[in-house]
């Protein structure tokens, strides 16, 4: 046999290179979706958009005297995304503490698994929930007792009802648990140990190790961990629109923590299936979501960054 | 320092020692405190669901669709049967795309391209779902010019092709090297060991992966909003509206009445046990995985 | 070139008439990223025969078999300059698929390796089955061959359906060759065989080595000196990514050439 033979021709294309490519293709999918998304989000805001449209506090969706500002609805997420953090991250830290540092292995397997289910419960359930339930902790333990002896600060105005900014951030609080302290747990196991010996070597007690050793050295993961909670509690809609209160226009703007709000995640959940298709309403609740996607892809990003470069670990390892 | 040799330093020094040694028990109070404070909501979910709900589980709840507003009686099964349809298309949609671009992650994907790729499904992950239904509107529900089981299939295959991606990457990634060389050995072509070597021996965590996104979707409302819209009815084609599960809770919950609120507590309690137990399986799955790859 | 012997080392040319070379390289370099791991090696390797690499850990004994059968180049940055001619045809030319290479090249490595999802069969089967090979008669007579050959049929014929991984480590490698001789090469490369194994099942390993050169030209590489004085024809050393010296196996541990191999044999380094 010619020893040529033994070598079939070779294509300029091996099945190999095609296979690859036809993956490459596949897997750029999603970056060209959210190229798309950001086109089509802007295309249909484009005739609403305006300076007026993000500082207006007016919302009248009547054809004939239309008006869309949003920044009522701006401020709602903002103020429930802070609330959320204040309550919120504190905990995850102390769960992430508790989980990395202190915990005997057999709790700290089971309680992981345990907050990896908060994740999982759907945000329509944590909706029901704060409805019927959890909003009535908030008015009786909370509120009440706020307004009784805080109630000469604007921000503890009005009457304590339960459907209102507060218990919004608290829910947000909840659901941003899971992800929070996960991320946290992973920064501070990733501390190296030589950090804890070495505190330890001075005399240090297990918490003056975490505060000195630990915690010091983690801290941009956590603020990067604490960055991915806000992006969730940025554009989490079910839970909140079921407990804000839902109010419009300049009477959404968030002067109390007792008063009904609305985010722009919210507004978009409440009013999208009613807004006639012949006015710009449409268009102004696709401005909404123009905004929230700018707003999360910052955080996210920002996020992003932070954590990567503590873990310095393969990308995606983040939960 | 003389105060060291005096009897009132020494005590001096017992007392930060007291003082420090408060602080630390403390510090752990206040850590357990945090992990009791985040498992009551949980707890308290899981019990209120569980009490409210299964009074309203019945044979009617479970094959008939609703009546008239107002009316009591009538069941969830329209919903069911929609949240299981998107469940499925969804997962035709995103199953594939997701696999194989974990694939490409993590065989090919050292490189710029990768690092965007890595970095969108990363950042998607995280987005808020609603706007991912908006989109979806725009592009799929306006062009069909009706909402559209497809148009939440899509919405719902955005929210699930990162997980799938991410998790299909990481196990791939964990399968050895030394399989992929002894496959080419063979004279195997990459993309055949790829697909029977690779992925064969990291089935347990892209099936983890799977679940896990299943999960998640099933339980998403929002994105469903704009797409599919919600519906008394059962699935009548992929032009027309559809129920799921999640929009039922929600319409449900703001209803005046009594007994839509019984319905939506279970139908949040048939929600939940499906979601949850997709979640539980998936992890146990993975467990498993670990004490296989000891072997 | 230090110490090479242009007139291919001290093989009389009456020998070397009478033997044909399955392999030659030609100035062959390699690098990994900007580090050179082989530089200009020209090497013949004799059919039917064992050639053993010896030669200090890093001096680029693994990546040589490497590029006889185009392995190295799937090692992300790593790059290949020169010649490999496997009979008379140079592999690294344009035209030639490295998957067609690799099929009448095959390769053993250090640590045993069979596919953990597979059992016993399926992975002697694999090289086949993966090439498009269905027919289960065939497959069978060649599972069974190629477990023969590798001395290990007797052992697993009625556990064939047994996970490979729960082979003990000898039998593990024996399968890894079995597997690698059931796609039925011309050439076999062996990276440090033995090193994963305990000396009984090494011992083993080697005596099949040597039943196998009767019908495969062998390449092994080896840390361990003793086991290239028994079971190889000849031996290569290198050092530094350079061949040192390459003779007649006797030639090498009984009058060697060079003083740094010499020196090396004698263990004072490496």
């Amino acid at each position: 046999m010619d020893e040529n033979m033994k070598y079939p021709p070779k294509f300029f294309l091996s099945v190999d290179d095609f296979f690859k490519y036809i993956l490459g293709i596949i897997s750029g999918l999603v970056v060209l979706t959210l190229f798309f998304m950001v086109l089509e989000l802007f295309r249909h805001s484009l005739p609403v958009l305006s300076l007026k449209f993000v500082f207006g506090v007016n919302w009248n969706p009547v054809v004939g005297s239309e008006e869309y500002g949003i920044l009522p609805y701006i401020l709602g997420t903002m103020v429930t995304s802070v609330i959320a953090i204040v309550v919120g991250v504190p905990i995850s830290l102390g769960i992430a503490i508790y989980l990395s540092e202190m915990a005997p292995n057999f709790i700290r397997t089971t309680l992981s698994f345990i907050i990896e289910l908060l994740a999982a419960v759907p945000s329509v359930i944590y909706g029901l929930w704060g409805l019927f339930i959890f909003r009535f902790w908030v008015r009786d333990f909370i509120e009440i007792p706020l307004s009784k002896y805080l109630g000469f600060l604007p921000i503890f105005q009005g009457e304590p009802f339960g459907l209102d900014i507060l218990t919004a951030g608290l829910i947000l609080a909840i659901m941003i648990i899971p992800t929070v302290a996960s991320v946290s747990r992973e920064v501070l196991m990733a501390v190296p140990n030589s950090q804890r010996e070495a505190a330890y070597s001075l005399g240090a007690t297990k918490w003056e190790v975490i505060r000195l050793g630990v915690l010091s050295y983690a801290k941009s993961g956590i603020v990067g961990a604490a960055i991915l909670g806000l992006g969730r509690a940025v554009g989490e809609t079910m839970a909140v629109t079921m407990v804000i209160g839902n109010a419009i226009g300049a009477a959404a703007l968030p002067t109390s923590l007792f008063k009904a709000g609305q985010t722009m995640a919210s507004l978009i959940a409440n009013e999208f299936n009613e807004a006639d298709p012949t006015s710009l309403h449409p268009n102004a609740l696709v401005g909404v979501g123009l905004i929230l996607f700018v707003l999360a892809l910052t955080v996210n990003l920002f996020a992003q960054v932070l954590v990567w470069r503590i873990l310095k670990i393969k990308e995606g390892a983040v939960e | 320092m003389a105060y060291i040799k005096d009897k009132g330093g020494c005590s001096r020094i017992m007392q930060t020692y007291l003082v420090r040694k408060f602080k630390d028990k403390f510090a752990y109070a206040v850590c357990l405190a945090c992990v009791i404070v985040a498992v009551i909501p949980l707890g308290s979910i899981l019990f209120e669901v569980t009490k409210n709900g299964l009074p309203a589980l019945n044979m009617e709840f479970f094959i008939e669709g609703p009546r008239a507003i107002g009316e009591p009686g009538g069941g969830i099964a329209n919903s069911i049967q929609g949240t299981l349809i998107l469940i499925g298309l969804t997962s035709l949609i995103g199953v594939p795309i997701g696999i194989l671009s974990g694939i490409y992650l993590a065989e090919f994907g050292n490189n710029k391209f990768g690092k965007i790729v890595r970095l969108t499904n990363n950042i998607l992950a995280q987005f808020p779902s609603i706007v991912i239904g908006i989109f979806a509107y725009l592009t799929i529900v306006l062009l069909i010019g009706s909402f559209s089981p497809l148009a939440g299939a899509i919405a719902l295959a955005i929210i699930m092709i990162p997980i799938i991606t991410r998790t299909t990457e990481e196990s791939l990634k964990l399968v050895p090297n030394t399989l992929r060389e002894a496959s080419m050995a063979l004279g195997i072509r990459r993309w055949r060991t790829i697909m029977s070597i690779v992925l064969v021996s990291a089935k347990n965590g892209v099936v983890t992966g799977i679940m896990l996104s299943i999960s998640r979707i099933a339980g998403e409302t929002a994105p469903l909003i704009m797409t599919i819209l919600g519906s008394q009815w059962f699935f009548s084609g992929l032009t027309e509206p559809m129920d799921a599960l999640t929009l039922r809770i929600w319409r449900l919950a703001l209803l005046p009445y009594d007994y839509a609120h019984t319905t939506g507590w279970g139908a949040a309690l048939v929600l939940i046990i499906i979601v949850l137990s997709l979640n539980i399986l998936a992890r146990i799955l993975t467990r498993s995985k670990f004490v296989l790859r000891g072997v | 070139m230090i110490g090479m012997n242009k007139e291919l080392l001290s093989v009389s040319s009456k020998e070397r008439v009478n033997q044909t070379y399955k392999i030659e390289t030609e100035n062959l370099n390699a690098w990994f990223g900007t580090k050179q791991a082989l530089k200009d090696i020209n090497i013949k390797i004799r059919a039917n025969s064992i050639t053993a690499i010896i030669g200090p850990s890093g001096c680029g004994k693994s990546t040589l078999i490497r590029c006889l059968n185009r392995m190295h180049e799937l090692v992300p940055s790593a790059k290949v300059s020169g010649k490999v001619f496997l009979d008379g045809v140079d592999i690294y030319s344009k035209n030639v698929d490295p998957v067609i290479v690799r099929r009448r090249v095959g390769m053993v490595f250090q640590k045993p390796n069979p596919f953990p999802t597979m059992s016993i069969y399926d992975n002697v089967a694999a090289g086949l089955k993966l090439n498009g090979i269905r027919d289960r008669k065939r497959l069978d007579e060649i599972v069974r061959k190629s477990l023969e050959q590798a001395w290990l049929w007797d052992e697993v014929k009625d556990d064939l359906d047994k996970p490979g991984a729960s082979l003990s480590g000898g039998q593990q490698q024996r399968l890894c060759i079995a597997r690698a001789l059931a796609v039925e090469p011309e050439v076999l490369l062996l990276d440090e065989p033995t090193s994963a194994l305990d000396p009984i099942a090494a011992s083993k390993i080697e005596q099949l080595i040597v039943s196998l050169k009767r019908d495969y030209t062998i390449v092994i590489v080896t840390h361990n000196m003793q086991q290239a004085a028994r079971v190889s024809d000849y031996t290569a050393f290198l050092y530094l990514g350079r061949l040192i010296e390459y003779d007649v196996t006797a030639k090498i541990f009984s009058n060697p050439r060079e003083e740094l191999t010499e020196n090396y044999i004698a263990g004072r380094f490496g």
